[in-house]
């Protein structure tokens, strides 16, 4: 691999942004009169491109894998507000970047009491919802007329909007975050018990035979193999209830909350037309987000670091 | 007993129990009110009194499930198509913005994957975005979308239909991904012995073999479609919709009504997953898929 062939276009590029960003930001003419930028830009689009297509097609460690979508990412991040400031687009419709970055830093005192609220109702009904689904699964796989039962009741719940729930929680358990949490643990419960059902069916029965000639009973079958065996599903189940609980306790807000939570800010601030800290809220929830799955993804391969998917 | 039956009764016996638990809990949390309404007449009242007073309230805490039944009924069969009283008005607009989302999501999802599958700038660069934006609560811009693109012109029902669109598009990229990906070494090699091109291989080779993806995919799309669509209702005081009516039901305390539009929406919801699903059959068997 030649180092400079992408790192002196990298350089280019980035050198040519910089530029681009001064003249966007400075105070002379927009929009189409910008005429000479745009063409640059469009060379600098193609250029982009290059660079991408070179590091795409680099092997290498996690590292060098990281490297185009990395720059993928900031790049996109990069024409949203060279577009968004160069053609003036109104705030209303679409802030850029750095308008979202400086409402984060200048409303922080708002946003972070808001999302200590919405965080402890995802993780209260997340807690609850998951291990509810969790041990309703093992009594229903312990139970074989109860899982014929509820299996085809979880799947139909896959179909329906469970979140919908939301104003009647509102109504029972009051406006501050043991609504949100209830919402939260309802939406969380149906993927758990349907993927730790699945997972509890996926020993073949070649290993349970095995357990058998080892005198093994129930409980030391589905703690030595099923259970174990079970766990990729599990975890399947984790990484989608994460995105699922956040999302849920966000809407459920909208339904009715104390004036405090990422939910409330987010319809609150829409209401009086300051998007860029709406987008601020979102940013932060979506940073969460990824940090939660992130978490969750570190634990998974700790515990399942046995399955093929990670030994490839 | 005959196959359908052995399967039927276990889930007949859990609906029955569930059902039993809705009218106990009916009784448990109407209680305290109609406890205090009772003792307001002065007359004795017993038991049988109690539980009849639980299961027939106007504004109930939680109420009996025939009473949902009921006004579910009404509301469909009695009330005017065009009526705002009709569940089936609000359903058809939930519908259409739910359809309209959904189609518009999986021409997205389909145009992303085939250029996943070959571009690698793509692959590389801006399939790890996709699968980030699944972490980002996307449907907590639900309100600022339909606000935003409201006070610029456009009806609510483009406006929900993006949202849709922006919830459906996901699983339909993956799937399709995984499922253009699927023919073996072996057949993309008998594709090239017959000097098939690019767009060939694309559409003789790749698509059909993605087309029950495609279909698994579009099960879960369609839920999460309308899922878009009734949030998107939430936040515009819209005045039509499944979800405006959860909202004016819980401005206004009416339980029966927040009730009745959920199990419209879940009765939506089953629907078109069964109708993805019929179209799947259909298809398949016109693929020439043994039954």
């Amino acid at each position: 691999m030649k180092r400079w062939r992408t790192g002196l276009p990298l350089l280019i590029l980035v050198l040519v942004a910089w530029w681009m960003l001064g003249v966007v930001h400075g105070d002379g003419p927009k929009g189409s009169a910008l005429g000479g930028l745009w063409i640059a830009l469009a060379a600098w689009v193609l250029l982009l491109w290059f660079v991408l297509d070179t590091l795409a097609r680099q092997q290498g460690g996690r590292a060098t894998q990281m490297l185009a979508p990395a720059l993928f990412g900031l790049a996109l991040i990069y024409l949203w507000e060279l577009l968004v400031v160069g053609w003036q687009v109104p705030k209303v419709l679409l802030p850029a970047p750095h308008a979202v970055g400086q409402a984060l830093v200048s409303r922080w005192e708002v946003l972070w009491p808001d999302f200590r609220q919405t965080a402890v109702a995802v993780l209260a009904g997340y807690a609850v919802g998951c291990g509810a689904g969790l041990l309703v699964a093992l009594a229903a796989d312990r139970f074989g007329l109860l899982k014929r039962g509820l299996l085809p009741l979880a799947n139909l719940a896959g179909a329906v909007p469970i979140v919908g729930i939301a104003p009647i929680m509102v109504m029972w358990f009051g406006f501050d975050w043991p609504s949100k949490a209830a919402v939260a643990a309802i939406v969380t419960f149906f993927p758990m018990l349907v993927n730790t059902l699945a997972g509890l069916a996926a020993t073949d029965a070649m290993q349970r035979d095995l357990m058998r000639t080892y005198a093994a009973g129930h409980g030391a079958t589905l703690m030595k193999l099923r259970l174990p065996s079970a766990l990729p599903f599990v975890f399947n189940a984790l990484k989608i209830n994460s995105t699922l609980a956040l999302i849920s306790a966000i809407v459920a807000e909208f339904f009715g909350s104390p004036i405090v939570g990422l939910g409330f800010r987010i319809s609150a601030e829409v209401a009086r037309m300051n998007v860029d800290v709406v987008w601020a809220a979102i940013a932060l929830s979506a940073l969460a987000g990824s940090m939660f799955y992130g978490v969750i993804a570190t634990v998974e391969r700790a515990f399942t670091f046995w399955h093929s998917s990670y030994r490839s | 007993m005959s196959e359908p039956v052995r399967r039927a009764a276990p889930v007949a016996l859990v609906v029955a129990a569930l059902l039993l638990v809705w009218y106990a809990m009916a009784v448990w949390l109407n209680a305290p009110q109609v406890i205090e309404r009772l003792d307001g007449f002065g007359a004795p009242w017993g038991a049988r009194e109690l539980v009849a007073a639980t299961w027939s309230m106007e504004r109930p805490v939680l109420p009996a499930p025939h009473q949902v039944a009921l006004n579910w009924w009404q509301s469909v069969f009695d009330a005017d198509i065009d009526s705002p009283r009709s569940l089936v008005f609000h359903a058809g607009v939930t519908l259409s913005a739910t359809v309209l989302g959904f189609v518009l999501g999986m021409l997205l999802g389909v145009l992303i994957a085939i250029g996943v599958v070959y571009n690698r700038v793509l692959d590389r660069g801006l399939l790890p975005w996709i699968i980030a934006s699944q972490t980002i609560p996307i449907l907590a811009i639900a309100p600022m979308v339909v606000v935003v693109l409201g006070s610029l012109g456009y009806p609510p029902l483009m406006s929900k239909a993006v949202i849709s669109m922006y919830l459906c598009f996901f699983p339909v990229a993956i799937g399709m991904v995984k499922g253009l990906r699927s023919p073996d070494v072996l057949q993309l090699d008998l594709m090239r012995t017959w000097s098939a091109n690019g767009p060939q291989i694309l559409a003789k080779l790749r698509l059909p073999a993605a087309v029950p993806f495609l279909f698994a995919s579009a099960k879960v799309a369609i839920a999460t479609s309308l899922i878009g669509a009734i949030v998107g209702e939430l936040p515009t005081g819209a005045q039509a919709g499944l979800g405006a009516r959860l909202l004016s039901g819980s401005y206004f305390g009416q339980t029966i009504q927040i009730w009745s539009a959920l199990l419209m929406a879940s009765l939506l919801g089953v629907g078109l997953v069964a109708a993805v699903a019929l179209v799947e059959r259909l298809v398949a068997r016109a693929m020439g898929a043994r039954a």
